[in-house]
C-alpha cells in the first residue's frame, strides 16, 4: 500500500527546507519567498487530502506503507483517519501562517526557514505515523528545530528556556521509547515476530501490571507536552522567550501532540489501565483547568498570561478525553483545533503588539483601540473565541467536552465549568487594560494599524474562528467515526463491576 | 435548505434576525465610509424591516399556531444533535414585537443622541448586533441555540456599556456585567447538561423545545428541581436578580438609549423569557417555583429602596428595573406566566420611555446625569416633561395605564393563586407604594421646585430634537394604553390570556374570582401608590436634597445605608475578590514558581551537581546530547532485540 499522498505532505516541507538550504544566505526575499511557497504547497497538498479523505469511514485511509528496517521489524507505516486528518491540516494551516509572521526577522534568516520547515516535516510526521518506531523519530525530530527556534531567536532568557524545554520533554520521552522497545520486544515474545505497528501492538493483551507501567511511560512523555499539571512550568519559559513563530507553532500544534499522543497511543494501548487510572488524570486534568486560569489572572507580562491560559484549556481537553466517550473524545478533538487557532493567534497577536512598542507588559498598554482599531477589534473576536463565546469556534469544543464528561464525572465537570466564569475575568481584564481605558505608556511611540502582510495573516484565522463556531459539522461527520472506534474499544475493556457513574446510572436505571 | 412552513422569502423566519446582522455587518466594514447619516439609516431601516417581518409572523401565527424553520445541523456529536432551528410561536411572536418594535424606536431616537459621537458606525453595528442575538434568543427552537442568543446579547452589552471605552469606569462596568452574567451562565450551562442527561435516560436525547414539552414528565422531581433551580441561576445573571443583580447599575455607564434597550426593555427579560419557554419544566418543580417568587419578591422590594436614595438620574431607573423584574419573577414563581409576560411586555414601554426622557433630559444639559443639579426643568421640556410624567404615572400604577393593568394581575396572582400567599402579596403591595415614591421623587427633583443647574447652563438647555421626541410621545401613548391588551375579565378584556392560552395552557394560574376581593386589592394598590406619589410631593417639591435628612440619627443611617446600596458590592468584594485574587496571586507570585517550578530545578540542579565529576563528557552543545541519547537509544534496543 503506497499512494504517496501523505509521504508528499510530509517530505514536502523538507524538501523546501533543503533548497533553503541551496540558497545564499543573503538573499533573505528569495529564502523568505521560497519557505512560504513551500508551506503554501504543503497547505494545498493537505487540502487534496481532506478532498481525497472518505468521511463515513471509521479506518485509517490514504496508507503508506513500506519496510524500512526488516530486522527489526521497523515500518514507514503513515495514514491518516479522523483523530489525526484535522490536525495534520491545522499543522499545515498554521506554518506558513507562522513564517508571514517571521517577515520581520533579520538574523540569520536562512537557518530560521530551515528550521521551520524541518520542524513542519516533524510535526506531520509525528501525527500521521502509525509505526510507532517512525512515531518516535518524528517526536524527537519535532523538539531539535524548536530546540534552536527558542534558543537562537528568542528573548534574553532563551538559552535557559530552551534547555528547560529539551530537557523536560526528553526525560518523559526516554522513558516512553523505552516502553516502546519493550512492547516491540513483547510482542515478539507472543507472536514471534517482531513489529512497532500499532494496530497489532494493540491487539496484544498484556497484563495489568505491565501496561500499568507501560502506560505511566507514554502517558508522563505526553502529559509533559499538553502539559498537565503538574508538568507545566516549562511552558511560560518556553512561550515568553519563543520567537512568535516559535510561540505560534509550540502552542498550535506541539502541545496538541500531547493530547493526540494520549488520544491515539495511550488510550488504545492501555485501555484497562486508562480506565483505572481516569480518576486521577481527570482530577489533575480538572485541577490545571480552575489552577491555569488563576495563575493566567495574575500575570504581568501578555505572553505568560496566555501560556498558563493554555495549561487551563488544554486541561479541559484532557477532561474531555478522559470523560472516554463519544462527545468528550469529539469535544477534545475538536478543542484541540480551537486551541490551537485561537491561541496561536493570540501570540501573533502579541508579536505585532511587541514589534510596535517593544513591550508585552499589560501595564505599559492601555487604550489602544483608538490608534488600533483594526487590531484591536482582531483581539477581540480572538478573545471571545478563547472564552468559548457560542457563535466562535471555542463553544463548539468546550460545550461538546463539558457534555461529555458530564456524563462521566459530573462533579469534576461542574468543577471545571468554572473555567466558564474564570476564562472572561482573565481575558477580559487583560483586554481592558491594554485597550480600554486612557492611553498608556506604550502610546509614545507611533502606532501604525495593521498593515496588509498581517491582515493577511489574522483574517483566514478569524474566517476558521467564525466558520468552525457556526458550522462544525463537516469536521464532526469526519470525526466521529474514528472516534467512536475508540470508544467502542475502551468500552469492550470495561471491567462489569468497576465502579462508576456511567454504570452506577445504567444500574440505577 | 429545510424549510418548514416557508413559501415565499417572506415567510422564512431567518431573514428576521438576518437582516440586523447583515446591517451589522456592513456597519462593521463600511460604516466610516458611509458616514453617519447612512450607518444610522441602515440600522433604523434593518431593525423596520424585521419588525414587519416580525408583525407578519405574528399574523400568521395566530392562524397557524407555530412556525418552524430548521436552517442546517449546527453540531451532531452522535449523543446530542443540535439543528440551528428557528421557531415563532405566540410567546416568540410578542417578544419579537417588542424587540424590533421597541428596537425600532430606539434606534430611530439614536440617531438623534448619537449624532455628535465619533464612534456612531461601531455604535450602530453593536445595536443591530444585539437585535440580531435578541432576536435569536427568543426564536431559538433549542435550548443550545437559545444560549447561543443568551451569551451574543451579553456580548453586545458587554460593548455596549463599555462603548465609550476611554473611560475606565465604564469598561469597568462592562467587565463586570459580562463576568457576574457568566457566574449565572455556569449554573445554566450546568442544568442545561443535567437536564440533556436526564431526558437521554429517559430515551429522549433532545433539547427542541417541542421534545421537551411533551416529555417533560418523565423527569424524577428531584431532578428536576435540580434542573430548574441550575436554569434559574442563569436567569438571576441576565435578569438581575438576588444575589447577581449588581451588574445592572453599573451598567449604566453605556449609553442611555442602551439602558433603555438593553438594560430595561429587552436583553434583561431574556430570563423572564427562559422561564417562560420552559415553564412545563418550572410548573412541575414547586420548591424551584417557591424560591423564585420570594427572590423576585425580595429583589423588588430591595431594589426599589435602594432607588429612593439615588442622584444619578439613571441609576434610579436602573434600580427600578431590577424592581421590576422581580414584579415579573413573582408570577413566574406562583405560576402566572402570562401575567409575567404582560408586565414584561408593558414594562418595555414604560421604562424605554423613562429612560429614553431621562437621556433626552442628560442630552439637553450636556451629559448631565446628577437630579441634584436639576430642577425646574419642566419648562424647557415641553415634550419630555409629559413623556415622562406619562411613563411614570404607568410604573407606578395610576388607574387604567399600562402599568395598572399588568401590575395587578401580579398582584393579584401573587395573592389568590395556589401558590401564592398573603406574605407575597404584601411584599409587592409595599414595593408598589415605593415604586410611586421613588419615581415622583425622580420626577419632582428634575422636573419640579427650584432650578439647580448652573446659571451658565441654563441658557443652553434645550428639549430634544423631533428625531428623538417622536419616538418618545410613541413610547408614552404605549404606556398608557398598552395594558388594555391585557385588561381584566371586569373590564371586557381576557385578549392576552387567550392570545398566550396555546402556550401557557388555557387555565390562568388564579381564576378572576371573586371580583370584589380582587378589586379590593387593586383599591388598596391604587391607594398606596397614591400614597407615595403625595409623600414625594411633600419631600421633594421643596426639598433639594431628596430624601437626605440630617435629623434624627436613625433615619441618616438609614438614608446613608440606602444610598451605599446596602454595601453590596463592598461585601462582595471582601467576601469573593479579594479572596480570589490574594489566593490567585500567592499561587502565581510563590506557588507556581517556588514549589512546582522549583521542584523541577532542584531535579534539573541535583542531577548537575552529582554530573559535575563526569564534567569532562560534558561539552555544552545539545548536539552532543542528542548524539548520546540516539547511541543510548540504539544500545537498549539492541540489548533487547538482539539479546
Amino acid at each position: 500500500m503506497f499512494s504517496g499522498d501523505l509521504t508528499l505532505l510530509i517530505f514536502l516541507p523538507a524538501a523546501g527546507a533543503l533548497l533553503v538550504l541551496a540558497l545564499p544566505r543573503r538573499a533573505t526575499g528569495a529564502l523568505f519567498k521560497v519557505a512560504f511557497l513551500f508551506a503554501a504547497l504543503t497547505f494545498l497538498w493537505a487540502l487534496k487530502i481532506l478532498w481525497k479523505f472518505e468521511p463515513g469511514l471509521a479506518t485509517i485511509q490514504l496508507v503508506d506503507r513500506a519496510r524500512w528496517i526488516p530486522a527489526y521489524g521497523i515500518d514507514y507505516f503513515v495514514a491518516v483517519d479522523g483523530i489525526n486528518l484535522f490536525l495534520v491540516l491545522l499543522t499545515a494551516f498554521l506554518v506558513p501562517l507562522a513564517i508571514l509572521a517571521s517577515w520581520t526577522i533579520a538574523e540569520r534568516v536562512k537557518e530560521f526557514l530551515f528550521f521551520m520547515l524541518v520542524l513542519e516535516t516533524g510535526m506531520i510526521g509525528t501525527l500521521v505515523a502509525l509505526d510507532l518506531f517512525l512515531f518516535y523519530v518524528f517526536w524527537e525530530l519535532m523538539l531539535i528545530p524548536m530546540y534552536f527556534i527558542i534558543g537562537m531567536w528568542g528573548g534574553p532568557r532563551r538559552v535557559y528556556a530552551a534547555v528547560k524545554f529539551v530537557l523536560y520533554t526528553m526525560s518523559g520521552s526516554l522513558l516512553m521509547l523505552v516502553a516502546i522497545i519493550y512492547l516491540a520486544v513483547r510482542h515478539a515474545e507472543l507472536t514471534q515476530s517482531l513489529s512497532f505497528d500499532l494496530f497489532r501492538i494493540q491487539a496484544l493483551s498484556l497484563p495489568f501490571e505491565e501496561q500499568l507501567w507501560l502506560f505511566a511511560a507514554f502517558a508522563l512523555s505526553f502529559a509533559i507536552k499538553v502539559p498537565l499539571f503538574p508538568l507545566h512550568t516549562w511552558l511560560p519559559d518556553a512561550h515568553v522567550e519563543a520567537p512568535t513563530a516559535g510561540s505560534v507553532i509550540l502552542a498550535g500544534v506541539l502541545l496538541k501532540m500531547g493530547t493526540y499522543g494520549l488520544l491515539r497511543f495511550a488510550i488504545p494501548l492501555f485501555p484497562e489501565v486508562t480506565l483505572a487510572l481516569k480518576p486521577a488524570l481527570i482530577a489533575l486534568a480538572v485541577v490545571g483547568v480552575v489552577y491555569g486560569a488563576l495563575v493566567a489572572m495574575m500575570q504581568a507580562d501578555l505572553k505568560r498570561l496566555v501560556a498558563y491560559s493554555s495549561v487551563s484549556h488544554l486541561g479541559l481537553v484532557v477532561l474531555g478525553l478522559f470523560a472516554l466517550n463519544q462527545d468528550g473524545i469529539q469535544g477534545a478533538l475538536y478543542q484541540m483545533l480551537n486551541h490551537g487557532l485561537s491561541t496561536g493567534a493570540l501570540f501573533l497577536l502579541v508579536g505585532m503588539i511587541y514589534e510596535r512598542t517593544h513591550t508585552r507588559m499589560i501595564a505599559d498598554y492601555g487604550g489602544l483601540w483608538k490608534p488600533l482599531p483594526v487590531f484591536s477589534a482582531c483581539f477581540l473576536v480572538i478573545t471571545f473565541s478563547s472564552v468559548a463565546l457560542p457563535g466562535l469556534n471555542g463553544f463548539v469544543g468546550e460545550f461538546l467536552i463539558l457534555l461529555g464528561a458530564f456524563r462521566a464525572v459530573p462533579f469534576w465537570t461542574a468543577l471545571a465549568a468554572t473555567g466558564v466564569i474564570l476564562g472572561p475575568v482573565y481575558m477580559l481584564w487583560m483586554y481592558r487594560r491594554v485597550f480600554f481605558g486612557p492611553q498608556g505608556r506604550s502610546a509614545g511611540h507611533a502606532l501604525a494599524d495593521l498593515n496588509r502582510r498581517e491582515i493577511a495573516i489574522l483574517a483566514p484565522i478569524i474566517a476558521l474562528v467564525f466558520f468552525l463556531g457556526i458550522y462544525p459539522d463537516p469536521l464532526l461527520r469526519r470525526m466521529r467515526p474514528a472516534v467512536d472506534a475508540v470508544v467502542q474499544q475502551i468500552e469492550g475493556k470495561r471491567p462489569p463491576a468497576l465502579f462508576d457513574s456511567d454504570q452506577a446510572r445504567e444500574s440505577a436505571r | 435548505m429545510q424549510t418548514g412552513a416557508s413559501g415565499t422569502p417572506l415567510e422564512a423566519l431567518g431573514l428576521i434576525p438576518a437582516i440586523p446582522l447583515a446591517a451589522a455587518l456592513v456597519n462593521v466594514f463600511w460604516g466610516r465610509q458611509l458616514g453617519r447619516r447612512a450607518a444610522g439609516g441602515i440600522a433604523c431601516a434593518a431593525v423596520a424591516g424585521s419588525f414587519l417581518l416580525s408583525a407578519y409572523a405574528a399574523v400568521r401565527v395566530a392562524d397557524a399556531g407555530a412556525l418552524r424553520d430548521v436552517l442546517f445541523v449546527w453540531l451532531d456529536s452522535g449523543s446530542l444533535k443540535v439543528d440551528v432551528a428557528l421557531a415563532v410561536d405566540r410567546l416568540s411572536a410578542l417578544m419579537l414585537l417588542v424587540i424590533t418594535g421597541i428596537g425600532f424606536l430606539i434606534h430611530v431616537y439614536s440617531v438623534g443622541y448619537m449624532a455628535h459621537d465619533d464612534g456612531v458606525a461601531r455604535y450602530f453595528a453593536y445595536l443591530n448586533l444585539f437585535i440580531f442575538f435578541m432576536t435569536l434568543l427568543v426564536m431559538a427552537d433549542n435550548l443550545v441555540l437559545l444560549f447561543v442568543g443568551w451569551e451574543g446579547v451579553g456580548l453586545c452589552s458587554f460593548l455596549l456599556i463599555g462603548f465609550w471605552y476611554q473611560e475606565n469606569v465604564n469598561a469597568i462596568a462592562g467587565n463586570k456585567a459580562f463576568i457576574v452574567n457568566r457566574i449565572g451562565d455556569f449554573g445554566f450551562l450546568l442544568g442545561v447538561l443535567l437536564l440533556f442527561w436526564e431526558m437521554s435516560g429517559q430515551g429522549i436525547p433532545s433539547l427542541d423545545f417541542s421534545v421537551l414539552e411533551r416529555n417533560a414528565h418523565l423527569l424524577a422531581p428531584a431532578k428536576l428541581t435540580l434542573i430548574t433551580l441550575l436554569l434559574f441561576a442563569g436567569a438571576t445573571g441576565k435578569s438581575a436578580q438576588i444575589p447577581l443583580y449588581v451588574w445592572l447599575p453599573d451598567a449604566m455607564q453605556g449609553p442611555t438609549p442602551v439602558s433603555a434597550l438593553i438594560h430595561a426593555a429587552t436583553m434583561v427579560t431574556a430570563g423572564v423569557y427562559m422561564t417562560a419557554r420552559l415553564h412545563f419544566l418550572f410548573s412541575s418543580a414547586p420548591f424551584t417555583l417557591t424560591l423564585i417568587a420570594w427572590i423576585g419578591a425580595l429583589t423588588a422590594l430591595v431594589a426599589a429602596t435602594i432607588a429612593l436614595a439615588q442622584n444619578d438620574i439613571k441609576r434610579v431607573l436602573a434600580y427600578s428595573t431590577v424592581s421590576q423584574l422581580g414584579y415579573m419573577f413573582v408570577a413566574v414563581g406562583v405560576g402566572a406566566f402570562s401575567a409575567a409576560i404582560f408586565h414584561l411586555f408593558t414594562h418595555a414601554f414604560f421604562k424605554a420611555c423613562l429612560f429614553l426622557s431621562a437621556g433626552s433630559v442628560i442630552h439637553g444639559l450636556r451629559g448631565e446625569q446628577d437630579m441634584l443639579k436639576m430642577g425646574g426643568l419642566k419648562r424647557y421640556f415641553p415634550v419630555t416633561y409629559w413623556t415622562f410624567l406619562a411613563a411614570a404615572l404607568a410604573i407606578s400604577g395610576a388607574p387604567l395605564t399600562a402599568g395598572f393593568f399588568s401590575k395587578d394581575l401580579i398582584l393579584w396572582q401573587a395573592f389568590a393563586s395556589a401558590r401564592g400567599s398573603f406574605g407575597l402579596w404584601l411584599v409587592g403591595w409595599i414595593t408598589a407604594g415605593l415604586t410611586a415614591l421613588y419615581m415622583f421623587r425622580q420626577f419632582f427633583l428634575v422636573f419640579h421646585g427650584e432650578a439647580r443647574a448652573p446659571a451658565e447652563l441654563r441658557g443652553q438647555i434645550h428639549e430634544s430634537p423631533p428625531v428623538m421626541t417622536l419616538p418618545l410621545v410613541v413610547l408614552a401613548l404605549g404606556s398608557v394604553v398598552a395594558g388594555w391588551l391585557g385588561a381584566p375579565h371586569y373590564l371586557g378584556g381576557g385578549v392576552w390570556e387567550s392570545w398566550l392560552a396555546p402556550v401557557f395552557g388555557a387555565r390562568p394560574a388564579a381564576a378572576h374570582e371573586p371580583l370584589s376581593e380582587e378589586l379590593w386589592l387593586v383599591a388598596l394598590t391604587v391607594a398606596i401608590a397614591a400614597l407615595g406619589v403625595w409623600a414625594a410631593y411633600i419631600g421633594c417639591v421643596r426639598s433639594t436634597r431628596g430624601f437626605e435628612v440630617s435629623e434624627p440619627a436613625a433615619l441618616r443611617a438609614l438614608y446613608r445605608l440606602l444610598a451605599r446600596k446596602y454595601y453590596v458590592d463592598e461585601a462582595y468584594d471582601v467576601a469573593l475578590v479579594q479572596p480570589l485574587t490574594r489566593f490567585s496571586s500567592w499561587l502565581a507570585a510563590s506557588f507556581d514558581p517556588g514549589l512546582i517550578d522549583g521542584a523541577v530545578n532542584a531535579v534539573a540542579g541535583g542531577f548537575w551537581a552529582a554530573s559535575v565529576r563526569w564534567r569532562r563528557l560534558q561539552s555544552g552543545y545539545v548536539q552532543h546530547y542528542l548524539f548520546a541519547f540516539l547511541l543510548g537509544a540504539l544500545i537498549v534496543l539492541s540489548y533487547f532485540t538482539l539479546g
